[in-house]
């Protein structure tokens, strides 16, 4: 446990010492600010307090932010070679993997945190559903953590992290919209299936106020996948 | 703890980086690692601290096996790896405390520990720098005191000299023989006069596999274990010098060692010393000796002699 606290305090630590903090965050709070008060389903308009539309755009700047704040945590490691250093100190694979998990959760709830005042305006225009923001939050926090998941495979894999970039992108691709968009357009079991693999699915019925074990099994699912296939790839010590 | 490399292989696709290679490190003592480039130095090594697990055989650090429970064994021991990997972002107070962190070091110690090896390893005029900021010879200090942060047991160390300016390597060779003393401490090395200096055994190893093996003084007479003289005669003609020579009971071999001069070049028959012989071999005949020699086999021609394909 210990281990794991030092490595994600580490990571923290390189995240804002590196600027990519601040720049992630004041970037993902102009967009989403943006968004949520001049385009969209405008807030004056539409008669009704709520942050649809923040949701919404949220879930596809995370998309692009997460695969960015991930692609170096295991890449650089493996092209400096610090990797080695840290894993012949007496720390297991899997205690890297979520230190850095951690870590950059970590980042991405103090981004949402600081978006707690969209959520506090709106709010003192009107009524508001207060469950679907917070469901709507948990979506997001869920999203996050599988994309990190998926994205610390990815830099698993590779010592480029343009490569590691790239890759988290293209199978974060599947799940965002492609499994949705393909099980639209076809029927029978298939579809059912790539359904069930969507993650939008998932998301729009957390982010609707309904939290369901099932939605919630399933971000599980994702999370560990990537982490226990990066501990594997980590294990297997190949060079490039 | 004594380190007991049992047997191990490692093999990468079809080439052997490491071949059936067993040997052992007793506590207190310092072996030096040899062999050319590829010849399965830092495989070993990276097998011994668990970072690569061999294909076959194992390695028992202080009774402990490491393929077993790696865990375990890695407390114990302190590593400085090959190219000495950083974290660059970090300044070197930072980077010990987090090391000495991972290393379960007491948190109450950690800072009186992080200031003893920043005094031991000279670092304490850039203390507050990052390691980005510093010359090569200091990262290597911060690679060594990183390795030594937990006061381990066992130390590894692999080719810890690299990029040190001549006062700093003899320095930081002092450092790990005083380490040495205590400990048990395996180094690997390019730089023969270094080894020799510092350990107190050699290892040799070419294409994974110990070709020679002693201390430098065991590996001068594995390698020529028959005498070797150089001598100068005074008095006398080349050619009848060089008979006589030969004639000699205990003399297997007669070399001219240039082109005018009575210089010769003998070796003994094997166990045997023939310096009496000439002596007065020389008396009989009035010549007169200017010079008498025992050829040193240099740690080089070693190494050369058994690692050439």
């Amino acid at each position: 446990m210990m281990q794991i606290w030092l490595i994600t305090q580490r990571e923290l630590q390189s995240f804002f010492d590196s600027l990519i903090a601040y720049i992630m965050i004041v970037v993902f709070l102009v967009i989403s600010g943006m968004f949520t008060w001049l385009y969209g389903s405008d807030v004056f308009f539409v008669n009704q307090a709520s942050l649809q539309s923040f949701f919404a755009i949220a879930f596809w700047t995370l998309f692009f932010f997460i695969p960015a704040l991930t692609m170096k945590q295991i890449a650089e490691e493996r092209r400096s070679g610090t990797i080695e250093m840290l894993l012949t100190k007496p720390v297991s694979e899997w205690q890297v993997l979520w230190g850095k998990f951690l870590a950059t959760l970590t980042l991405i709830g103090i981004a949402l945190l600081l978006t707690l005042p969209y959520y506090f305006t709106v709010w003192s225009l009107g009524p508001i559903d207060h469950g679907a923001v917070w469901a709507g939050y948990l979506g997001l926090l869920l999203m996050s953590s599988a994309y990190i998941s998926i994205g610390l495979f990815a830099s698993s894999m590779t010592n480029n992290q343009i490569v590691a970039f790239l890759l988290a992108l293209f199978i974060g691709i599947f799940f965002h919209l492609l499994f949705g968009f393909i099980s639209a357009n076809i029927s029978g079991l298939a579809a059912t299936v790539l359904n069930y693999l969507s993650l939008s699915t998932h998301y729009d019925s957390i982010t609707r106020g309904v939290i369901d074990t099932k939605d919630i099994l399933y971000f599980l699912s994702i999370i560990f996948m990537g982490i226990i296939s990066a501990e594997a790839i980590l294990v297997k010590r190949s060079v490039n | 703890m004594d380190i007991i490399v049992d047997g191990i292989t490692k093999t990468y696709g079809l080439q052997h980086a490491v071949d059936n290679l067993s040997f052992t490190v007793k506590t207190g003592e310092i072996l030096g690692f040899l062999g050319p480039n590829g010849a399965g130095k830092t495989t070993t090594m990276k097998a011994i601290t668990g970072y690569l697990v061999p294909n076959t055989g194992d390695i028992q650090v202080g009774g402990i096996s490491v393929t077993r429970n790696p865990a375990e064994v890695k407390k114990h021991i302190g590593y400085l790896p090959e190219h000495n990997p950083l974290y660059y972002d970090m300044p070197i107070i930072d980077y010990l405390g987090f090391v000495a962190g991972l290393h379960g070091v007491d948190k109450k110690k950690i800072e009186s520990r992080v200031s003893e090896m920043i005094r031991v390893c000279g670092l304490k005029s850039e203390k507050h720098k990052k390691i980005r900021e510093l010359s090569k010879g200091y990262k290597q200090r911060v690679g060594l005191a990183q390795a030594l942060i937990h006061d381990p047991e066992v130390l590894i160390l692999d080719e810890p000299t690299t990029g040190l300016d001549p006062n700093q390597i003899v320095e930081i060779r002092e450092l790990i023989k005083n380490i040495g003393k205590e400990k048990t401490v395996i180094l690997s090395s390019h730089i023969l006069a270094e080894v020799e200096a510092t350990c107190d055994r050699i290892l040799i190893i070419h294409n994974g596999k110990i070709v020679a093996h002693g201390t430098a003084e065991e590996l001068r007479r594995q390698a020529h274990g028959d005498e070797l003289l150089l001598i100068g005669l005074g008095n006398t003609e080349r050619n009848e010098a060089f008979l006589a020579l030969k004639a000699l009971p205990t003399v297997s071999l007669v070399d001219f060692s240039d082109e005018n001069s009575s210089t010769f070049k003998i070796q003994s028959q094997p166990g045997q010393t023939s310096a009496k012989h000439i002596f007065n071999l020389c008396v009989e005949k009035g010549w007169y000796i200017t010079r008498l020699t025992p050829v040193e086999t240099k740690l080089e021609d070693i190494f050369r002699e058994v690692t050439k394909n």
